[in-house]
């Protein structure tokens, strides 16, 4: 091996190199949207549900007929979807295709202020459950065992019963009123877990302040968690309203939603199947697109799988 | 044919989503009968990947053992072997123990059933005779009371005993050969010296040669009888322990040997701590992986990769300064006297 | 042991005991009293006769007292729009029925959601994978009413196989079986496959294959054990599907059980039975929360054993 003598002089460490790492540095915010955007049924679901959205939205003014517009024509009661109505007509006449996205607006909006509302209630309770601890906190969360160890649906039939509830607030009030308990225990739990940690001891230790802390560590850390389980709350409160309509305790005429409507057509299914299959495939799309997603932002957050 | 071990020109590979990762690259050993080899490195070098791939428990498709590996196991190929001869091999031939005792043991099995699964499947015992074996296999991993410890699960038991009873589970069979992946690295000190007592002990009465890897040259040193320095899934330098300890060559060695604290030394030195990280093991490497991180890199180090120079029947090093043109550096050896003297 | 078993009693008695008291008050909180949509119709006198029956003529405390004497005793007063049937008889009368719909319901979604969970992670990423988590996926998508709706049609309207709705034969419970067993498939489904893939990641699956034991064997004996365990904990929720999913199925299949009056009496504004039935349900569920509690702590020897390190 001939190598010239000059290669062998000592040039010392390069420890400013030596600390380079070769792998692109990835944020984690950046990190998660690669890894859901890898997930391709996560983004179907994503498509699917801004589609879903756009619809409600202009949906209604797309027929020509308002929802609750009566076709008086006898030939139209309980017809075939056509040219003229898109998705056929009910059994007094009206629009079914304006219906559908009308009555989607109630439950995409029942879906999205419940689980809001329950994830607002259910951090703060866990949050403060969690901060206090001790006798506080054994209290708090006795509490919230005894309430979910009462069956919801249950909570919610009672509740609707009691309230009679004839408009859009008392049906959400009765869907959220116990609803937050799992939010407020996962957010509980979560803190008190990362309180013990290293990192927050470290923190401690180096005297950050404690509203420093709350901000870069415990909510950033959180958070993943709480998308997650809103994610998956909102199909459940569109399905719980489906199953008070369907049962005659949810949206009452003139409102109307996805379940109210199949609970209509489930009358004269078998006269009129087409009527129920709309409402149905609306219900059965929203609740797959956010159980879809929910699947990939859990996984795309889940530090385990950072490779 | 008195070699129980030869590893030819072991390569494995992790896919990631990044690209190959090549973690072992080109690993060559022997290991005698009744010999115990250590695997010495920093996290991340490659040493638990060799370890686990002379067991072939590296997982297609995400890990994968290369063509060309050579795996011989007492005249046998263990890259060549099928299922039924892997699982003879493992347990019966070839057993290991690993870094945390909390984990892996089963959790909803009894202690006894989990050695006893091995004689069933070995050894054709009975289960009343397995029992019987495994109360002696607890007894004689010095566990207290084995009658009644043998009906226990893991969780009753205490981190040290939980590694006393993993060490009983692998030595159950009587194999030839124990792989010990830092099996210290969990516990508390006052107990790993009793692992180690144990795990000598063991080498003594069953003849069993052992593979031991570890970070901690302190643990080596008076275990086994020759170490391999790992660095970036390649052996930069092996040897005898003596040669090692008291001759060792490469830079690396030299650092490693340096952060470890002694409490022979009278001077009071501060501890060296070895600056930057291993490589990325998704690169190619191309040059000696140590350049830049070496005290002594020349400018030939960050071009071309060293050969290993022999420097004794048992003592092998890769490195450039061992080249007839490179300049003679004092060792480790002889600036430790400097300070202390 | 015994102390974790009295103490989940106790718990359960005090559950059982605030959901019946929730439930009075809020019941009798409705504005106007249970009884004025019927009362209007009736002559003074026999209005009284009628508000003393039920008692409604107390202060609302006494009539509380009173209501919870009863139900100790079991009893849970009259229906109040069909006089003279009592909720308790209402109760033994139709919850056999809803029985036989359910129980078979849920053990066969236990088992084939075990089956199919299994199946998927073994398969892991190949077709018989994609086609269990098809199923599971529609299974908790799909509302249980658009299920019942699509087999009637099918198997009833479509093929004359089996009958629309109805009771009294096997034939009948056939199609509402299948649909209320298939949520509990679909979440069994899902979560033995996480776990078992969780539990092929554990260091002590690692162990095994050291010892030398067959795939098989390590699936038998390893995986199966700890992956199966843990999903005895949702088996309360799926009762609780199972519950809910009944009220649905028993009135779109015409089934003549407790859901069915359940629903029957809200729509009805039989508030003594609504009452009743709810505090039913609500015990129902709670003992079976602790039945499984209880269960669970038998079978799974991590806390079995209490005082473990961990």
């Amino acid at each position: 091996m001939n190598i010239p003598k000059e290669k062998f002089t000592i040039v010392g460490s390069q420890n400013s190199e030596a600390e380079r790492i070769a792998r692109p540095h990835i944020s984690y915010f950046k990190d998660t949207m690669r890894r859901l955007k890898e997930s391709k049924t996560a983004m179907a679901a994503l498509v699917i549900l801004i589609l879903l959205l756009v619809m409600v939205i202009i949906g209604p003014y797309l027929s020509g007929y308002a929802f609750e517009e009566i076709d008086t024509r006898p030939e139209y009661k309980n017809a075939p979807p056509s040219s003229e109505h898109w998705f056929g007509t009910d059994k007094l006449g009206r629009d079914m295709f304006s219906r559908v996205w009308q009555a989607g607006r109630v439950s995409l909006a029942i879906g999205l202020v419940g689980a809001a509302v329950a994830a607002t209630v259910g951090c703060i309770y866990g949050g403060i459950s969690a901060y206090c601890g001790g006798k506080v906190d054994t209290v708090m969360m006795r509490i919230v065992e005894v309430i979910t160890s009462i069956p919801y649906l249950i909570v919610v039939i009672l509740l609707s019963v009691v309230l009679d509830s004839k408009s859009l607030g008392t049906l959400i009030l009765a869907l959220t009123i116990t609803g937050w308990c799992g939010t407020a225990r996962l957010v509980r739990g979560q803190i008190l877990q990362l309180k013990s940690q290293e990192f927050v001891m470290a923190a401690q230790a180096l005297g950050v302040s404690p509203m420093r802390i709350i901000v870069k560590h415990l909510i950033p850390n959180t958070m993943s968690t709480i998308i997650v389980s809103i994610t998956f709350a909102i199909p459940n409160y569109i399905f719980s309203e489906a199953f008070l309509s369907f049962i005659g305790l949810g949206v009452q005429p003139p409102d109307t939603s996805w379940g109210a409507l199949s609970s209509a057509a489930q009358a004269q299914f078998l006269f009129y199947p087409y009527q129920l299959f709309f409402p149905s495939l609306m219900i059965a799309l929203t609740m797959l697109s956010f159980t879809l997603l929910g699947d990939g932002l859990r996984d795309a957050l889940d530090p385990k799988l950072r490779k | 044919m008195d070699k129980l071990l030869q590893v030819k020109d072991l390569r494995v590979s992790f896919n990631t989503y990044a690209g190959e990762v090549k973690a072992v690259r080109g690993v060559n050993f022997e290991l005698d009968r009744g010999e115990t080899l250590a695997f010495v490195g920093e996290s991340g070098c490659g040493k638990t990947v060799t370890a686990k791939a002379i067991l072939r428990l590296h997982q297609p498709p995400f890990a994968i053992i290369k063509e060309g590996t050579e795996i011989i196991f007492d005249g046998q190929d263990v890259m060549k072997m099928d299922k039924k001869e892997l699982q003879h091999f493992r347990g019966n031939e070839c057993s290991m123990i690993f870094q945390d005792p909390m984990t892996s043991l089963n959790p909803t099995m009894t202690c006894g059933k989990q050695i006893m699964e091995g004689l069933i499947l070995h050894r054709n015992m009975s289960k009343q005779e397995a029992r019987k074996e495994a109360i002696e296999m607890l007894r004689l991993v010095k566990i207290p009371d084995p009658e009644k410890r043998v009906d226990e699960y893991p969780h009753q038991m205490s981190g040290g005993m939980r590694q006393r009873v993993m060490i009983a589970i692998a030595l159950a069979c009587q194999p030839q050969l124990l792989i010990a992946d830092e099996p210290t690295t969990a516990l508390d000190v006052t107990i790993q010296a009793q692992i180690m007592e144990l795990l000598r002990e063991m080498k003594e009465k069953l003849h069993v040669a052992i593979i031991l890897v570890t970070h901690d040259l302190g643990v080596v040193a008076n275990f086994a009888d020759r170490v391999q320095i790992m660095y970036a899934g390649q052996v930069v330098e092996r040897g005898t322990a003596s040669e090692i300890f008291y001759n060792s060559q490469h830079p690396y060695t030299w650092a490693l040997l340096s952060s470890a604290p002694r409490l022979a030394t009278e001077t009071k030195q501060e501890l060296y701590a070895l600056g930057g990280t291993p490589p990325d093991l998704l690169l190619p490497l191309e040059c000696c992986p140590f350049a830049a991180r070496c005290e002594y890199c020349m400018q030939i180090c960050r071009e071309q990769m060293p050969e290993e120079t022999v420097l004794s029947d048992t003592h092998k090093i890769s490195c450039w300064l061992q080249h007839p043109e490179a300049p003679k550096v004092k060792s480790f050896y002889e600036r430790q006297a400097k300070s202390n003297g | 042991m015994l102390k974790f078993i009295l103490k989940r009693l106790g718990y359960m008695l005090i559950t059982i005991f605030c959901i019946a008291t929730v439930t009075f008050f809020l019941m009798r909180s409705i504005p106007g009293d249970p009884l004025a949509s019927i009362a209007q119709t009736l002559p003074e006198q026999t209005r009284a006769n009628y508000y003393a029956k039920y008692g409604l003529d107390q202060p609302l405390f006494v009539q509380y007292l009173s209501y919870m004497k009863n139900l100790v005793r079991l009893d849970f007063g009259d229906s109040i729009v069909h006089p003279g049937r009592s909720v308790s008889a209402v109760i033994a009368e139709t919850s056999p029925v809803s029985g036989i719909v359910g129980l078979p319901a849920l053990f066969i979604g236990l088992v084939l959601g075990v089956i199919f969970g299994i199946i998927a992670a073994l398969f892991k990423n190949k077709w018989p994978d994609y086609v269990v988590m098809v199923i599971a996926i529609l299974g908790i998508t799909i509302p249980v009413f658009v299920l019942a709706a699509l087999l009637q049609y099918f198997f009833a309207v479509k093929l004359h196989w089996l009958p629309t709705s109805g009771w009294g034969e096997v034939r009948h419970m056939i199609i509402p079986i299948i649909v209320l067993s298939f949520g509990t498939i679909a979440t069994y489904a899902r979560y033995i496959k996480s776990s078992m893939l969780d539990t092929l990641g554990q260091d002590y699956i690692l162990t095994a294959r050291v010892k030398g034991l067959s795939e098989t064997a390590i699936i038998r004996r390893h995986v199966l054990r700890n992956s199966i365990l843990p999903a005895v904990t949702l088996l309360s929720a799926r009762i609780v599907g199972i519950f809910t999913g009944s009220f649905v199925i028993e009135r779109m299949f015409a089934i003549p059980g407790i859901g069915f009056y359940y629903i029957d009496s809200i729509n009805n504004y039989d508030y003594s039975m609504t009452m009743g039935l709810t505090i039913f349900y609500g015990a129902l569920f709670v003992i079976s929360q602790i039945v499984v509690d209880i269960v669970y702590v038998l079978i799974d020897p991590r806390i079995r054993l209490g005082g473990g390190s961990r």
